[in-house]
């Protein structure tokens, strides 16, 4: 993995000190950004940021790449869709619901995927998320190749309706900066340092006495829960959940937002997810040549810039972000 | 005609040739990488990518040179792999120092652009191969139909998986080869060039998914997605064989396919997902792959 070295000569006082004013200046961006950018656009980048975050999660601090997490996000905004629409739930229960949905797949596939190490685990996350993916093809409520469309949007609390775009962009927020300081504060706990342990050295940090394992199950499933936020948050904002969140493409997406935006980094993955989303926004007329222009970020970021656009800049100013 | 568990004869012969098939070119697929993996430390994403490439190589060279199916089972292994050597070159040689994800993510990247660019051109639908002439028709085995392709693919594979083993586990190039895997300073201080070796490896791995490719052809249309959905069953076959025996790859590939194929024919909704199924099964119970060593 790559590390900043340089980093460990900065005071902490410092560190957090630049970690905050990122975060404020991320918060007045949000607030301001909807005047001048269609809210729908933002809110899904917020949806792919707070899934790129998640995901980050495992890859940055604790070494592990997932290359299934299209099976948390995609099942999650299944479920939500699903509850809101048929059974009436609420938005914030829905989003819950399927959030619940991605925990449990969490406990089940991390539980296997961590009995292998390094390039298996990948494999591994992979193949599981193939799996649910066929059986998202086959299961009578997701709707098949339709999807699940038409979901409303329903009331807040039952009270606010969220129809008005912005009602809607201001939960969207509120969601992901909460899920964000979450993170955050998983990332700065004494549980984060220990996962950070694992990432350097798993043997040394099984040496001192941690289970390790258990560690790494309790931040794959917290890794998932979240995912599982973001793609119930996008399927009630686009009122549509469909097969294209649960393919192995979504995985990719979501790995290469965050190597963009940089692997452990803080706000590497919202920087990502933004170019990423805005990429695709913009170049959607050139079909499929997105993919390629995907694929060869992907070939830049791993040949010429590892640690991503978050990554260079804390580097080049010595902080961290 | 007769039955066997209530399935008409015809049905289950069928679907287990068509699992020997499958499991032929799981085999190849999941040697290549074992192979690849093996040398470079790498697992390589761009396979079905690769295999692809082979198909649309061999029919390029239908289409173009007016070259037949023969031709092509030499050209398209030689030409692909040579594209492999380049990449090797290019890209990969960089990045044996640094995390193995990197490896993947290039990869994962590298296909992107080619099933990109081929989808492009080709759009999504098939190109017909024809069947060679000299393979056309069957036999009327009493029990069911053998078409000569289907039986020529499955023993060619049989025969190219044996002769890698072959080459890789009793030529003294094959004891380089696992030599260099196991302590690569220590080959390199013998005198051996141990980079080239590591280049001509992955052109060859590409090589042997290529001419998957060109045998696939005929049975499956040529089309810029075959492979990529068939890179993940044969992530799958890799973690249930583990990649630390060539023997494990091609019996897994095969055991696999048949599996694959038998259950068509008695649970059909669970056959796109019974191999992840069985890799669930494996790693809870022999977490390492069935012919694995170690993690």
């Amino acid at each position: 993995m790559q590390r900043v070295a340089s980093l460990q000569a900065v005071s902490y006082s410092e560190r957090s000190r630049s970690g905050t004013v990122a975060f404020l200046v991320m918060v007045a961006l949000l607030l301001v950004a909807p005047t001048v950018i269609y809210p729908l656009f933002l809110m899904k980048v917020l949806c792919f940021a707070l899934f790129a975050c998640a995901f980050n999660l495992l890859i940055g601090y604790v070494g592990l790449l997932s290359f299934g997490h299209a099976l948390y996000f995609g099942w999650a905004s299944y479920v939500s869709a699903y509850t809101a629409k048929a059974w009436g739930f609420t938005p914030e229960l829905a989003i819950l619901s399927g959030a619940a949905t991605a925990a449990a797949f969490g406990l089940v596939a991390g539980a296997l995927a961590i009995r292998r190490q390094g390039i298996y685990f990948a494999m591994i996350t992979l193949a599981l998320a193939q799996m649910m993916y066929f059986f998202a093809v086959q299961a009578p409520f997701t709707g098949g190749e339709d999807g699940i469309q038409a979901v409303p949007r329903g009331h807040l609390f039952g009270l606010i309706s969220l129809a008005d775009p912005m009602a809607m962009y201001t939960v969207v927020v509120v969601v992901f900066l909460a899920c964000f300081l979450v993170i955050y504060r998983i990332i700065h706990s004494p549980f984060g340092e220990v996962l950070k342990a694992i990432r350097e050295n798993e043997a040394r940090a099984i040496s001192l006495g941690y289970k390790t394992d258990r560690y790494k199950l309790v931040a794959f499933v917290l890794s998932a829960t979240l995912a599982g936020v973001a793609g119930g948050m996008k399927a009630i904002v686009f009122q549509l959940a469909s097969l294209t969140d649960v393919y192995w493409a979504m995985s990719g997406e979501v790995v290469l937002m965050t190597l963009v935006g940089g692997l452990g980094t803080v706000f590497g993955p919202v920087v990502g997810a933004f170019v990423i989303i805005a990429m695709q926004n913009y170049l959607a007329a050139f079909g499929q040549w997105v993919m390629v222009i995907q694929g060869s970020i992907f070939v830049a970021c791993v040949m010429l810039f590892r640690r991503g656009v978050i990554g260079e800049i804390a580097n080049l100013f010595g902080i961290k972000l | 005609m007769f039955e066997i568990f209530g399935i008409p004869s015809q049905a289950l012969f069928g679907q287990l040739l068509i699992g020997l098939i499958n499991g032929s070119f799981y085999a190849l697929l999941s040697l290549g990488l074992a192979v690849i993996f093996g040398m470079l430390n790498i697992i390589n994403f761009t396979h079905g990518a690769q295999y692809m490439l082979g198909a649309f190589c061999a029919y390029f060279v239908l289409t173009y040179a007016g070259l037949n199916y023969w031709f092509a089972l030499v050209i398209a292994p030689i030409v692909v792999g040579a594209t492999g050597v380049v990449i090797e070159r290019v890209f990969l040689q960089w990045l044996y120092k640094l995390d193995h994800l990197y490896g993947l993510l290039l990869t994962f990247g590298l296909a992107l652009v080619i099933e990109g660019v081929f989808r492009n051109y080709f759009g999504s639908s098939g190109l017909p191969y024809r069947v060679p002439d000299a393979l056309q028709g069957g036999q009327n085995l009493g029990f069911m139909f053998l078409p000569n392709y289907r039986a020529w693919v499955v023993a060619f594979s049989l025969v190219v998986c044996l002769a890698t083993w072959y080459l890789i586990e009793r030529t003294r190039l094959g004891a380089y080869l696992r030599a260099a895997t196991e302590n690569p300073t220590l080959v390199r201080a013998f005198g051996i060039n141990v980079p080239r070796m590591i280049t001509l490896t992955y052109g060859f791995g590409v090589g042997l998914a290529a001419l998957a490719g060109v045998m696939a052809a005929p049975i499956y249309n040529v089309s810029p997605q075959m492979g990529a959905d068939l890179i993940i069953i044969v992530f799958a076959v890799v973690v249930i064989g583990g990649m630390g025996s060539i023997m494990g790859a091609i019996v897994t590939g095969f055991g696999l396919g048949v599996i694959e194929g038998l259950t068509k024919v008695f649970f059909p909704e669970a056959s796109n997902t019974v191999i992840f199924v069985i890799m669930a099964i494996v790693l809870l119970i022999r977490p390492a792959g069935l012919f694995g060593r170690g993690t």
